[in-house]
């Protein structure tokens, strides 16, 4: 196994273990305002500092963990869940209406830049967290619908899926027995890849105020927060920044370890 | 031959004057062994290869041949534990720095590989890629190195007023595009040239053009080649020398003639018999007509040429008709590309047919467009390729029991795994390889388990379509025993799909060949074979690759006809 891989594994894994103890258990009230405490360095007794707040840093992200990954989360559940099957529905029918209208709807959506939809989003339902995964959901279906058709366009051609319409299945059976657990590898890289879009994506709609709204903690709006403090108190901002930096490189060293650890190709063959 | 203009190439950095050496062998291979990871590939092999002569190495997959052909052309993977020496010309390929084998490439040792889809940049005119190989050389100026390049391909058959060097390669044809892999290995006059299966993925009739080119190339220019190939047939003609290999090792080589006469080693002459094997086929008596093809028109549309064109029609199948008995073996001959595999698909349904009908025991195999499953059961088929055929996922049992979903009533639990292991002893495998994954099975083994699927509902009719293109001869061999037994034992009829006019004989009662989506001739497979009628059978016939009687072995002619 790869060292990369390992080192992704293990930053998701902390920052999936901070934001699951969160529920229990916190340093700190994240909702607890101590003006007297604010901006306070590191120390013994806040160990990632206090923001202007003076709410616990260290509680404040393991809380905002929590957000940013259920956000991601639930947003590429609803791409993949959507996209997956359009993508195979696409390519079962190669050529036909349907895939024309399945791809064209993609290119649509590809077409409208993502903070645009957002904010429409956010203008017609108001921000929230809820509003932040329907946006950044949105724009995942496209991404699985175009890897799914591409990769099951290839399994089509093959000869097994000849020999299963020879035993007389049809489209919808041969994609849900042969094509689908053909591409599961490529859907988990993809997945994983496409998690860490989403937390930089939470962040950023955050950044701007149109995700999690106060007092629920978010990495992006700690940012926010932080921006006209950096001065006077830099960990303010470099605490919540090195979070999302971590969380999103350990997810695509996990993914790309994934990839060379789950494809066939490059895996030493058994001869 | 020279370059027109009469100029030298300027020479490269350690250029030796081009001065011949008789006594020397071209290519000298002493006790070579290769390992990786402690897995022996090779086990000291030793060849000779004297200028101006053709050495074939021949062997099954995974003999070791190819392996020997990268060691000759210094491209082994870094990862190679070698032993032994490997002499081109005098100096040891095994010690020579990567710069020095980069300079040797191409300039010294030329490579004709088989694909001739994937051996070319799909982005690059051929010109170019000819050029390409000359001046990564540094060997003449631009000018100079285009025209070679023209020379060199006028030289291989692509005439320019035909076959332009501006074309890609998608625009050519698998023979055309094979001599443009053979201008780019001869472009710069390389001693050495070896040919890794130039010919495998090519039409009989396209592998005799290709053969006596490399022929005359070696002849006019002197070079030496190395040809690999599976098929003894493919160099019995053409080879000087013959060297069989088999597990690492070469177990025989000599003069061709010799190895043809006294085939001394067991291998060599299990190999001789398997590629002259005649499946024993028992004498049938053919019943009521059982499948029936009637002026079967199958079209594909073409891309329009602008969006407010008429869609273009191409016609694959043009009006077939023919009839298969119960208990019949045809076969069905022809070259890519000819319709055979659009014909085979239409008749299991998996294709519509634009007129004509299909019927099998006088019911259309679809009605309305949809295969009605009650006759679709009794179709099956068993494809070419060994490791495409299944899902690589799934267990032997599950892949062979996939038929069942045709079946009104499938079979469940205990009786489910009755039928697949009676469907794996018919077919020379033990029920416990049900529950093995896929990968662990040989090609050969594949094959049978392709065989097994097809035949777990009793089909009536079983279409094999190239199914043993791709296995080796001996394994071929059996496959086809195994496809004679379940003849006879189960009175099955089968449609027999080849491009391979050897197997069609030695398997078939009556046997149709077909040419541009026209079958041409048609007849009892003695009959066709000993006497065509068609030119195109003729032709056929003509190119096919022949195992002579040993005796004969004389000198073919190596007159230098230019092409």
């Amino acid at each position: 196994m790869k060292p990369t891989l390992i080192l992704g594994a293990l930053l998701t894994l902390t920052f999936t273990l901070a934001a699951l103890l969160s529920f229990l258990w916190t340093p700190g009230d994240v909702e607890a305002v101590n003006i007297a405490a604010r901006l306070q360095p590191p120390s013994v007794a806040h160990w990632l500092g206090t923001d202007h707040l003076g709410r616990d840093m260290l509680s404040m992200v393991m809380t905002g963990a929590r957000t940013s990954l259920a956000v991601a989360l639930v947003a590429v559940g609803l791409g993949m869940g959507l996209g997956v099957p359009l993508g195979l529905a696409a390519a079962a029918r190669q050529g036909g209406w349907l895939d024309e209208l399945v791809m064209r709807a993609n290119d649509l959506i590809f077409a409208f830049p993502s903070l645009v939809i957002a904010i429409l989003i956010t203008a017609i339902f108001g921000p929230g967290a809820l509003n932040a995964i329907l946006a950044i959901g949105i724009f995942n279906i496209p991404v699985f619908a175009r890897l799914t058709r591409g990769a099951a366009l290839s399994f089509w051609r093959r000869e097994f899926i000849l020999a299963a319409r020879v035993a007389g299945k049809g489209a919808p059976r041969i994609s849900l027995e042969h094509i689908l657990p053909n591409l599961a590898n490529l859907l988990i890289v993809q997945g994983t890849i496409q998690f860490s879009l989403g937390i930089l994506a939470e962040a950023g709609l955050s950044y701007v105020g149109l995700g999690a709204q106060p007092p629920v903690p978010s990495w992006g709006r700690m940012l926010a927060d932080a921006q006209t403090m950096v001065s006077l108190a830099p960990h303010v901002a470099i605490v919540p920044g090195l979070a999302i930096l971590l969380t999103v490189l350990g997810l695509n060293l996990l993914g790309d370890g994934l990839r060379d650890a789950l494809d066939p190709r490059l895996r030493p063959s058994r001869a | 031959m020279s370059v027109s203009s009469g100029q030298k190439y300027p020479g490269g950095p350690g250029a030796e004057p081009p001065v011949r050496q008789v006594s020397q062998a071209l290519l000298q291979v002493e006790g070579l062994s290769l390992a990786f990871g402690g897995t022996a590939i090779l086990r000291d092999v030793s060849l000779s290869l004297p200028q101006g002569e053709i050495l074939a190495l021949t062997g099954e997959s995974g003999s070791g041949k190819s392996m020997t052909a990268l060691a000759a052309i210094g491209l082994l993977p870094e990862r190679a534990e070698t032993s032994g020496r490997l002499l081109l010309s005098g100096r040891d390929l095994m010690t020579l720095p990567e710069r020095d084998l980069c300079a040797l490439r191409g300039r010294e040792v030329g490579m004709v590989f088989q694909e001739p889809m994937t051996a070319l940049n799909p982005v690059q005119r051929i010109g170019d890629q000819v050029m390409e190989t000359i001046l990564i050389h540094k060997a003449m100026s631009r000018d100079a190195a285009r025209a070679r390049a023209a020379e060199v391909m006028a030289r291989v058959g692509l005439d320019p007023e035909r076959i332009p060097p501006t074309r890609y390669p998608h625009e050519l044809s698998g023979g055309q595009r094979q001599r443009v892999g053979i201008a780019m290995a001869i472009a710069l006059r390389p001693k050495l040239l070896i040919a890794d299966e130039p010919t495998t993925a090519l039409d009989v009739t396209t592998q005799a053009q290709i053969l006596d080119l490399l022929t005359g190339l070696v002849r006019d220019e002197g070079m030496g080649l190395l040809m690999i190939t599976h098929d003894i047939a493919v160099v019995a003609g053409m080879a000087d020398r013959i060297a069989v290999m088999n597990a690492g090792r070469i177990v025989e080589q000599g003069p061709t003639a010799q190895v043809l006469a006294e085939q001394r080693h067991p291998y060599t002459r299990q190999l001789f018999e398997a590629s002259r094997h005649q499946a024993p086929l028992a004498p049938v008596t053919p019943g009521e007509t059982q499948l029936s093809v009637q002026q079967a028109v199958r079209d594909y549309p073409l891309p329009r040429r602008h969006p407010l064109a008429p869609r273009r029609m191409f016609r694959a199948v043009k009006g077939v008709s023919f009839d298969i008995r119960r208990g019949e073996r045809v076969g069905l001959v022809g070259e890519s590309g000819c319709g055979k595999s659009t014909l085979s698909r239409a008749i299991l349904g998996l294709e519509p047919l634009q007129a004509g009908m299909i019927t099998l025991d006088g019911k259309p195999i679809l009605s309305h467009g949809r295969p009605d499953p009650e006759i679709r059961r009794r179709v099956q088929v068993v494809f070419q390729d060994p490791y495409g055929s299944f899902n690589p996922r799934h267990s032997v049992g599950r892949i062979i029991a996939e038929p069942f979903h045709l079946l009104p009533d499938p079979p469940k639990g205990a009786a489910r795994q009755a039928a697949i292991a009676g469907a794996l002893t018919a077919v020379g495998l033990k029920p416990e390889h049900a529950g093995a994954p896929i990968h662990a099975f040989s090609g050969g083994q594949r094959q049978r388990i392709a065989i097994a699927r097809a035949l777990i509902i009793e089909p009536e009719l079983v279409i094999f379509d190239e199914a043993v293109s791709a296995l080796d001869v001996r394994v071929r061999a059996q496959i086809l025993d195994l496809v004679a037994e379940l003849s006879r034992r189960r009175g099955l009829s089968y449609l027999f799909v080849s491009h391979d006019l050897s197997v069609v004989r030695s398997i078939t009662d009556r046997v149709l060949v077909m040419r541009e989506g026209e079958i041409v001739e048609r007849g009892d497979t003695s009959d066709v074979f000993d006497n065509p009628r068609h030119w195109y059978t003729k032709t056929l016939m003509e190119a096919a690759p022949r195992l002579r009687a040993p005796e004969t072995g004389g000198e073919d002619d190596a007159g230098g006809e230019p092409l």
